[in-house]
């Protein structure tokens, strides 16, 4: 039921791991769903220089997050911020339909971690205008 | 991959050789019509009786109470229907367990749709139902009630016995669901009191496709499939010859060999459980420990998500099951674990090991080793095995 590139980033994820001194950290989702994705980034001058993530839940569910953390590493908040979960689907060849919500789970991680850290700058996430699906969780 | 190693008996099994040369002739030449007069037909006849005589053997029924059908499903879905229909003036009222298989949950989700009530006895922690809890649920315009003799998941063994003579002086029929059971355990339906048993050949070593009903001597029951007049007017369709030569066959064989082939399920199972619960922390077996099927083993692994163990496995060579959601396409967690208390975050990390007799030593290292080596790699992955380690907080 699973794609290749499914497969593969389910058996070999990419960036598992956590970032002892992560600038920018989010976590979305619960265990009574079966899913929770947590992202640790370290931001460096606008950039995501590093990136990796922890997920409980099923092999769609840590593949997303392993290409989803592939997709923003080494971008711009900004660029990082246009992610969709269609494409992290589409980088993974496709999602059976009952799996879908494991990618919008991961796009809501990565920027629940970006929004996570611009509140820590003192930005206004209220105006921030590349921000409009972030801080969903608030 | 070198070796696949089954560990899915549970949901079906190989068909056996034995069995396979039974039923050659009958996809073969044997082709005739059972209802048909000439020979070829009246030959499949024949073998149809024999084979109907082998099944009541097995259960200790009389030959005239064995029904064939297409399925457990079908099996369980004619009597529940038929009950209602035939004794809907007697009452309108039938008591069940929360574990019971989806071919009977969801036929009585369907019934209460009808209009018909239906009371679901919650089991206990350990996976077994109260007997008393079912005899206070029933009332006396109960018509049916329907326990499990073993559940598919937890492998658990339900009190049929007991319930069934306690329900002796009531009006109320007595159904049980012993796809899982047969081969397994004992099965004697003059010794459980049971008015109504569903079973299925592919559960032990005969062909998919083929079940049967005992219906008691003078238990009135309605249709399901209306027709012809195969099985004494009461299940229409041409018989499925094959298929029920295996039934016959395979059924025979399991019953034979039960209590050489549980001994050695019950070792397997006992090894398999003791070392998981040893080796892999935070590991617990879901159901009772001893009232359970011989070849059953049912583990949670806690801060993991099952369908991610399953998919390892499967890379390891290892053939399994989950009582997880991912697996089923629904969001919720097994309905036999929730039944258990089992946290959802618990639940949700569930594997059922049902086990074959040709396991090796060998086979059963490695299984455990896959196992342990699987939960851990996951584990390492988990944000709540990370928050254990750094909070201790949670509870076991």
């Amino acid at each position: 039921m699973y794609s290749e590139k499914v497969m593969d980033h389910f058996s070999n994820p990419r960036n598992v791991g956590e970032i002892d001194n992560a600038n920018a950290v989010g976590e979305v989702g619960n265990a009574k769903c079966g899913d929770i994705m947590k992202i640790y980034m370290n931001i460096e001058d606008n950039v995501i220089k590093d990136i990796k993530f922890k997920t409980f839940g099923c092999g769609a569910a840590i593949a997303t997050s392993s290409m989803a953390t592939e997709l923003v590493k080494g971008k711009t908040i900004e660029e990082a911020l246009d992610l969709t979960n269609k494409a992290v689907a589409e980088a993974l060849g496709g999602l059976p339909a009952v799996k879908m919500h494991c990618s919008v789970l991961a796009e809501e991680a990565i920027k629940e971690a970006i929004c996570n850290y611009l509140k820590a700058q003192g930005v206004d996430i209220e105006n921030y205008n590349k921000c409009e699906n972030c801080c969903r969780g608030d | 991959m070198s070796k696949l190693i089954y560990l899915d008996n549970a949901a079906t099994t190989s068909l056996d050789p034995d069995v396979l040369n039974e039923m050659m002739p009958w996809l073969q030449n044997g082709y005739g019509n059972p209802s048909s007069i000439y020979s070829i037909g009246r030959d499949a006849r024949k073998a149809i009786e024999e084979a109907r005589g082998r099944v009541a053997a097995a259960i200790g029924s009389k030959p005239n109470e064995i029904y064939f059908t297409g399925s457990g499903s079908e099996s369980d879905n004619w009597a529940i229907k038929g009950i209602a229909d035939a004794y809907k003036d007697k009452g309108r009222h039938m008591v069940t367990t929360n574990i019971e298989h989806h071919a009977v949950l969801h036929v009585f989700e369907y019934m209460e749709k009808q209009g018909f009530e239906v009371t679901y006895v919650p089991v206990e922690n350990n996976g077994i139902v109260d007997v008393s809890k079912i005899m206070d649920a029933v009332r006396e315009d109960t018509i049916l009630v329907s326990v499990m003799m073993a559940n598919n998941e937890i492998g658990t063994i339900q009190p049929i016995a007991e319930i069934g003579a306690r329900l002796k002086d009531h009006q109320a029929f007595f159904h049980t669901d012993a796809v899982q059971a047969i081969g397994n355990i004992p099965v004697d339906v003059s010794k459980l009191n049971v008015d109504l048993l569903s079973l299925t050949a592919h559960k032990f070593h005969g062909p998919k496709g083929t079940g049967a009903l005992y219906i008691k001597r003078g238990v009135k029951i309605g249709n399901l499939l209306h027709g012809g007049g195969q099985e004494r007017t009461r299940r229409a369709s041409t018989e499925n010859t094959a298929g029920i030569i295996g039934l016959g066959a395979a059924i025979e064989k399991a019953v034979t060999k039960l209590d050489e082939n549980s001994a050695k399920l019950r070792e397997i199972r006992d090894v398999v459980i003791n070392r998981v619960l040893y080796e892999v922390p935070f590991s617990i077996l879901n159901g009772d420990r001893e009232k359970r099927l011989p070849g059953n083993a049912n583990f949670a692994f806690r801060f993991i998500e099952g369908e991610g163990l399953l998919l390892f496995l499967d890379m390891y060579g290892i053939m399994a099951s989950s009582g997880s959601a991912c697996t089923s396409g629904s969001l919720d967690p097994s309905h036999v674990l929730l039944a258990l208390g089992l946290k959802h975050e618990i639940a949700h990390g569930s594997l059922r090991l049902s086990f074959g007799t040709d396991l090796t030593g060998e086979d059963i290292d490695y299984v455990v080793n896959s196992i342990k080596t699987i939960v851990q790699r996951l584990r390492d992955m988990s944000p709540l095995y990370e928050d254990y380690l750094k909070n201790k907080t949670t509870e076991v």
